[in-house]
């Protein structure tokens, strides 16, 4: 009754303040999209000079995803070098060519040596052996799918016999892929954690904001003169805002597998099972720490001490190379276990029993979150 | 004083400490059943501090508060306490009736009696053309009038009012405390809390506090012949004094 009370008003002050429901459902979804369209433009295609290449490479150079130019001297080369007008270079001194990366944005330095060593490197292994380049050098992969378990096992024993320079151009590997796939780009593969860190970030901005406010007008004093009890209090938030963070998850996921075409390999309602359990979290949280901020300014400090480390952590990058005692901090962090389901269901079609561990843990969170800010309110009333 | 036969509030050797800092020292007092009394004193004295502990918000760092033969904070109790805060703890983008609606349902109150209540205490407080109004667009007065009458809302046997005519036009002021008077000889035991002398005289008895400390109890007239003070603000510089 009482709670029911606490949720209503909640619900009734929301729809008051259009603004402030605007961001929870829009602006998660406006970000998305335009994460969207970040990632998803076409890849870059480097720009790189040649200096008196042979003929043969650079016939070959045509059909290179690259825009190669022609300098006519080392000089002129490096002055587009330094200009930028040009990712690299290749200069050709007659047995081996060298490059010269201009280097300062490591995803144009990628670019150019992929297209680099896809041209240079095989033409070069094969111009070294007199084999006259230009047949049968580029290989096709995708069309060579042949019954790769034969020519692996028979292989396998005789690549070790450096036998590799006659293996290379004969038996192109099958590539397979175990999940997801050769169409698969950069938004798929970090789409489950930004629609996790969204759902997460402005449900603890705004249940941390709302639920200070309650503190800082003076009504949370109030109702603390009431017999409203200090878990019910706790209750009536959750309830009340876990309706629009609720709806907010559904959007998010909906709307990203939907309408941006986010890769999706399993059932949408784990999805949407673990995007609630993670706003659920988010919401606790948020409420809790507001018992630490004394204004909404200081609620705001919490976002680079709470919500960015969490991003860091939640898998947009790959912690394996990170020393082990830092790696373990990600176990701290809700949104690492949100992001690893989010992910486990999205890309790898998993189902329950690979994500049961995270569902508990978010689970259990949340209700870790609720009960210490049931004992953060004794602040304010004992009983 | 002699014993008294019906006390509704008893405070016994209560001190409230913040860190080092001690608020209020050793107060004892007794607030009789269907009383007014007035709490008097500067601003920082701890009336809002002693005010709270007798609403079971706060508890003391030593001493007690029974209320009505129960020591406080007491959960039920709060049923029976109307309060009105220093601040308006009013939810600004909602009307006054949701308001109304939110504290009705928190006391448990519904149906035919909460409507009557409703009506009722809006009247009282002048704003029953108001209901519907965002309570944002209210002005700081009536802001004030709609905290008092959610205090109201319950019919509470004890009303612990902290300063609640601030910004209150004179008309009204006089209108709420021929209410208070009213509710009092029907039994409701008043508790305020002023810095405004001619509310002072009012009270049925007043508790001088300054500094943390009680320095005097009785009522409006005692106060002024025993210090030989024409006015309650003299009789509170006597107290004063001699407290040093």
């Amino acid at each position: 009754m009482r709670i029911r009370a606490l949720t209503l008003r909640i619900i009734r002050q929301f729809f008051r303040d259009k603004r402030t429901l605007a961001l929870l459902i829009a602006a998660p979804l406006l970000v998305l999209s335009l994460m969207y369209l970040v990632f998803n433009g076409d890849s870059y295609t480097p720009k790189i000079g040649v200096i008196g290449i042979p003929d043969s490479l650079a016939k070959q150079a045509e059909g290179l995803d690259a825009d190669v130019r022609a300098f006519g001297s080392p000089e002129l080369a490096e002055k587009a070098l330094e200009a930028q007008d040009i990712d690299a270079y290749v200069l050709w001194d007659g047995s081996a060519p060298a490059i010269r990366l201009e280097g300062s944005d490591p995803a144009r330095n990628r670019a150019v040596l992929s297209v680099a060593s896809a041209w240079l490197g095989q033409t070069g292994m094969s111009a070294g052996i007199g084999v006259p380049a230009g047949k049968g050098a580029p290989a096709d992969t995708n069309a060579h799918l042949n019954d790769v378990a034969d020519t692996s096992s028979n292989a396998h024993s005789e690549a070790d016999k450096g036998t590799s320079a006659q293996a290379g151009p004969a038996a192109a590997p099958a590539i397979e892929y175990l999940h997801g796939g050769p169409a698969m780009t950069t938004f798929d593969s970090l789409g489950p954690v930004f629609i996790g860190v969204f759902a997460f970030f402005f449900v603890f901005l705004i249940a941390g904001v709302s639920f200070l406010k309650e503190r800082t007008s003076g009504t949370l004093e109030r109702l603390l003169a009431t017999p409203l009890r200090r878990w019910e209090i706790v209750a009536g938030y959750i309830f009340g805002f876990g309706l629009f963070t609720g709806i907010q998850a559904v959007l998010i996921a909906l709307y990203s597998v939907h309408v941006l075409g986010l890769m999706m390999d399993g059932s949408i309602w784990y999805v949407l099972l673990v995007m609630l359990l993670l706003s659920a979290t988010a919401l606790s949280l948020g409420t809790f720490l507001s018992a630490f901020a004394h204004t909404e300014f200081q609620m705001i400090q919490f976002i680079p001490l709470v919500i960015v480390p969490q991003i860091f952590f939640s898998g947009l990058f790959d912690l394996e190379s990170m020393s082990p005692w830092l790696r373990w901090l990600s176990h701290l962090m809700p949104l690492t276990y949100g992001a690893d389901a989010l992910r486990g269901v999205m890309l790898r079609g998993e189902g329950w029993s690979g994500i049961a561990g995270d569902v508990l843990v978010l689970a259990g969170l949340s209700l870790l979150f609720m009960g210490a800010n049931v004992l953060a309110l004794r602040k304010h009333r004992k009983i | 004083m002699s014993a008294p036969i019906d006390t509704a509030i008893r405070v016994r050797g209560l001190s409230r400490a913040f860190g080092h800092q001690t608020v209020l020292r050793d107060i004892t007092l007794d607030i009789q059943s269907s009383e007014i009394f007035g709490l008097l004193g500067p601003s920082g004295s701890g009336k809002t501090t002693l005010v709270k502990m007798i609403a079971g918000i706060d508890e003391g760092t030593s001493g007690e508060v029974v209320m009505l033969g129960t020591k406080l904070p007491n959960l039920s109790m709060m049923e029976r306490i109307g309060y009105m805060a220093q601040s308006d703890a009013l939810y600004e983008e909602l009307t006054a009736k949701e308001n109304l609606d939110f504290f009705a349902a928190l006391f448990g109150l519904k149906g035919a009696i909460k409507k009557t209540r409703t009506a009722y205490v809006m009247e009282l407080v002048g704003l029953g053309e108001h209901m519907n109004g965002i309570v944002a667009s209210y002005s700081g007065g009536m802001k004030r009038r709609l905290s008092l009458a959610i205090a109201l809302l319950h019919d509470p046997r004890i009303l612990i009012l902290d300063e609640p005519t601030v910004g209150i036009d004179p008309l009204l002021r006089k209108s709420i405390w021929s209410e208070l008077e009213k509710l009092s000889r029907q039994g409701t035991t008043i508790l305020i809390t002023t810095h405004v002398m001619d509310e002072a005289e009012k009270c049925h008895r007043l508790g001088l506090i300054r500094e943390g400390r009680l320095i005097a109890v009785g009522s409006p007239e005692a106060l002024k012949q025993e210090t030989g003070s024409f006015t309650i603000e003299e009789a509170f510089l006597h107290y004063g004094g001699a407290a040093r």
